[in-house]
């Protein structure tokens, strides 16, 4: 008998018309790593929680869940809870929500000990040191006492991991557990995943939309399509020979390192469209009179070519959405300056002229979040040229909305709408309209596609790729996603801790990266071969502390190649073969990827 | 927290928005009455009929709701005091309206050292012990119907700039914010185009829940003796005057606090109603 039969699971809600769940058949065996793929709304995350019992009052559950032989769908919460914990645990997506902030660390993890009577209290603490040591949480008996809010993203996964082991369960369910992560963190906890499923014999359920993820850490590989499974095999057949169209589909929009690079070659004759020199952007830190303070963005210089997409990579933090800001005006540089067509701008939009404000456009991360939720498509498209093209008829107006939403492939029918009524690839095109509407000369997209499905997410690029090559437009592209960075860029700005670490074209970055950074990002990607080796932990550690940076080069403490000089001098960005890279050891590396 | 919270939105939304059209139906009709009744009723509120003191309610004479110990119409009297109470409810919100969402807008966008003044002032007002200003404004302008009114006035745009204010703040970070400054949206079209009308669901909810407080005010002040004066009357008059009869002529009592009873009842509604249907995302 299986651990967990899943048969006919079907889940539906009153108020949607279609089920969201159709009967769903699984079978997981003890110490099985299945992973469950599949877009938004393709029902993987309603299995799981039916699994756990956890879905809300108003869901109609059909077919049976059997757990060990129990039935577990419409059984009782205080039989439910004898399972949940010791058996089946589960990871969320979102680690910062998933801890009580009140309660410390070690309280949360000894409580589940306690709670299901696993142990006494003096053993509960002990076992719970040992799984934050399990874990890899760097001093244990500090991290016991601290509250959530004192640990970084990637270390609160890694509490949430070790209170879904803490109970030894035989069911691991991991619902994105690293979505929300950086790269470099998400490579820390997946082999913290492998490594622990391996120790325990427990099996493991891992939901994700990253195909890369799966093709690492799951021996079979279920892929669900709007609430069905359409395919279910062992992962390397799978994904070699993908018998649906939906895993075509999915393998094909996944985007990977080694996906075609999918930009034409500038030429090398137009001048600078930007040029960045030396900006910089720090935030004082408030209530210290000394007045500490951060510096965001240390000066960097860079400069744009028309038609051409220049890429923004590193982790979170390391200033990327503030070089766009002071870029845009929308917060202040400490010093340097942009420099538009030759001319130097003010630092602050409200003093830039009109003229030049609609030649500077962005996208931002969350598209619902960028649209005003009071206005519909029609009125946020058309805002623009009622500022920039004044005096224009109103019918006119409404054609010019028209013919955009056409070219950003939406149906000029959605112009009535409001966001709220849109879904997030709809919305970001409203958001990627509006700003090419007034046609700007740059386009700055803030992580505009990570909030969106693979398959969403090549339509946009595509769209943005096809806009460039129609009007010679300039992109700034600021992604964590080094496969896109690769499938979109020309050059690749490398960004650690607020310097620039490396500024390199897409081809050399990619096949020899010379800053040993850049290197770590690399080999953190998710590979989507099930044959490739995952890397163990490439990356060690987390970024120090912006407050008080390490001496010398900021990348030296995580750094593995590092020497005495590293912690002394700063390095400066020096020419190696075509790239600027800031590695005192550039010239002698060899990184070669 | 609303009501229906555990419905699903969907169901939530239309029993809300029920909830909304009866509640403004029957205001409606309150306001209706109080305005048309005494045009059509023979007996207006002043006329005094010592033959016929605390008479009880009856259909002849057409004294549906009985006499007061001069002998007054009391259905009159109780639609008159609903005037008043429903006019307390218009000053309520405009003033509320005009005053504090600009105020508070203003100091929530402006931020800065700006807010900081403005909301001390807020502050300030705040601190005066309300029933003290308005003895004091009595005995420095004489009894004023009006000045009350304006006592009213002066204190119900304080919550509602505060409020205003968070809400501003909370929206100016958001992002659609910079997406406007980007395409050269001028800073008061931010304000008013994009800033505002986020902040009608909140305003809308939240005068109705403002306007029940002034009514309190207006009667409680009336009751104390202090507002309204004879032969005008209101509501909380009304109810205090019945108090001093309640053994002899009960209706007195019940019937005046049962209409305000009704109409703050009403307004409750009205706003626990618009909370949830005046918040886009929960329409399907």
């Amino acid at each position: 008998m299986s651990l967990l039969e899943i048969n006919e699971l079907t889940i539906r809600y009153a108020d949607t018309p279609e089920p969201v769940v159709k009967g769903l058949t699984l079978a997981v065996e003890r110490g099985e790593s299945i992973g469950i793929v599949g877009e938004s709304g393709s029902g993987k995350t309603q299995s799981a929680m039916a699994i756990m019992g956890l879905l809300p009052a108003n869901a109609q559950v059909s077919g049976t869940v059997h757990f060990d032989g129990t039935e577990l769908t419409g059984a009782a919460d205080h039989v439910l809870n004898q399972y949940r914990a010791c058996r089946i645990a589960m990871v969320f997506q979102d680690p910062r929500t998933a801890l009580n902030p009140y309660v410390r660390i070690g309280k949360q993890l000894r409580r589940i000990l306690l709670e299901h009577k696993i142990c006494g209290r003096a053993e509960a603490n002990v076992r719970t040191l040992d799984m934050l040591n399990k874990v890899g949480l760097s001093d244990p008996e500090r991290q016991f006492r601290a509250f959530p809010h004192e640990l970084s993203g990637g270390m609160r996964q890694r509490v949430m991991i070790g209170a879904a082991l803490i109970g030894e369960p035989d069911l691991l369910v991991a619902d994105e557990p690293t979505t929300a992560l950086d790269v470099t963190v998400q490579a820390q906890i997946l082999s913290l995943v492998r490594r622990l499923h391996a120790e325990t014999n427990s099996a493991l359920l891992l939901i994700t939309h990253d195909l890369g993820v799966v093709a690492g850490n799951c021996e079979r590989v279920v892929v669900m399509d709007r609430g069905r499974l359409v395919e279910e095999g062992m992962t390397r057949g799978v994904f070699r020979d993908p018998a649906s169209e939906k895993t075509r589909a999915l393998l094909l929009a996944a985007p990977h390192i080694d996906s075609i690079v999918m930009s034409e070659p500038v030429s090398a004759d137009t001048g600078p469209v930007l040029e960045i020199e030396d900006i910089a952007v720090s935030f004082k830190e408030r209530r210290s009179k000394g007045g500490r303070s951060l510096h965001a963005v240390k000066p960097m210089s860079f400069s744009l070519q028309e038609r051409e997409t220049v890429a923004v990579v590193g982790e979170s933090g390391s200033g990327k959405t503030s070089l766009a800001r002071a870029i845009l005006g929308l917060l202040p540089a400490d010093g340097g300056q942009v420099c538009f067509l030759g001319k130097t701008l003010p630092a602050h939009i409200g003093a830039r002229k009109n003229t030049v404000r609609r030649n500077l456009q962005m996208v931002f991360q969350d598209p619902l979040a960028s649209l005003n939720p009071a206005m519909s498509v029609r009125e946020i498209v058309m805002e623009p040229l009622r500022i920039h093209e004044r005096g224009k008829k109103k019918a006119g107006l409404n054609n010019d909305v028209a013919v955009m939403l056409a070219s950003v492939g939406l149906d000029p029918g959605l112009a009535g709408r409001y966001p709220h009524e849109l879904s997030g690839g709809q919305a970001q095109r409203v958001a990627i309209a509006r700003s090419l509407i007034l046609k700007p000369k740059v386009l700055i997209c803030d992580e505009a596609v990570a909030a969106l499905d693979g398959t969403v997410q090549l339509e946009i690029l595509k769209l943005l790729l096809a806009e460039q090559e129609r009007s010679g437009l300039s992109l700034v592209f600021i992604t964590h996603d080094l496969a896109v960075v690769r499938q979109i860029s020309h050059r690749v700005l490398v960004m650690y801790m607020g310097r620039l670490c490396e500024i390199a074209k897409n081809e050399s970055l990619f096949t020899r990266p010379r800053h040993p950074y850049a290197k770590a990002l690399l080999s953190s990607v998710p590979v989507l071969d099930p044959d490739a080796r995952p890397v163990d932990l490439p990356l060690a550690g987390e970024a120090s502390s912006m407050l008080s940076p390490p001496t010398g080069c900021l990348f030296h403490p995580r750094c593995q190649h590092a020497v005495a000089a590293c912690s002394e001098s700063v390095p400066e960005l020096i020419d190696c073969d075509g790239s600027l890279v800031a590695c005192h050891r550039a010239a002698e590396l060899d990184l070669g990827y | 927290m609303s009501m229906f919270s555990s419905l699903s939105p969907v169901a939530r939304y239309i029993r809300a928005s029920r909830m909304v059209a009866v509640c403004v139906l029957l205001l409606l009709l309150v306001a209706l009455a109080a305005l048309a009744g005494p045009l059509l009723n023979p007996n207006d509120y002043i006329t005094t009929d010592f033959a016929n003191r605390f008479g009880q309610p009856t259909m002849t004479n057409l004294h549906f709701f009985g006499t007061d110990e001069l002998g007054r119409d009391l259905f009159s009297r109780t639609l008159l005091g609903a005037q008043v109470t429903l006019f307390v409810a218009v000053i309520a919100s405009v003033v509320s309206l005009g005053i504090g969402v600009i105020y508070g807008a203003a100091a929530g966008f402006i931020g800065g050292k700006v807010d900081a003044i403005m909301m001390r002032a807020v502050d300030a007002l705040y601190a005066l012990p309300f029933v003290f200003l308005v003895i004091l404004l009595m005995v420095a302008f004489e009894r004023n119907f009006l000045l009350i009114f304006v006592a009213i006035g002066a204190i119900n745009w304080l919550d509602m700039a505060r409020i205003v204010r968070g809400q501003t703040i909370s929206l100016k970070h958001r992002e659609f914010v910079d997406a406007a400054r980007l395409i050269g949206v001028s800073t008061p079209g931010i304000i008013f185009r994009h800033i505002m009308p986020n902040l009608f669901g909140v305003v809308v909810v939240y005068m109705t829940l403002t306007i029940p407080q002034a009514i309190l005010v207006e009667s409680f002040l009336s009751f104390l003796g202090l507002g309204v004066q004879e032969p005008q009357t209101s509501l909380g008059a009304l109810v205090s005057n019945g108090v001093s009869h309640m053994e002899r002529a009960p209706w007195l009592l019940i019937i005046p606090a049962s209409v305000l009873a009704f109409i703050l009842f009403c307004f409750n509604f009205l706003g626990d109603g618009l909370r949830d249907v005046v918040d886009p995302k929960k329409k399907a």
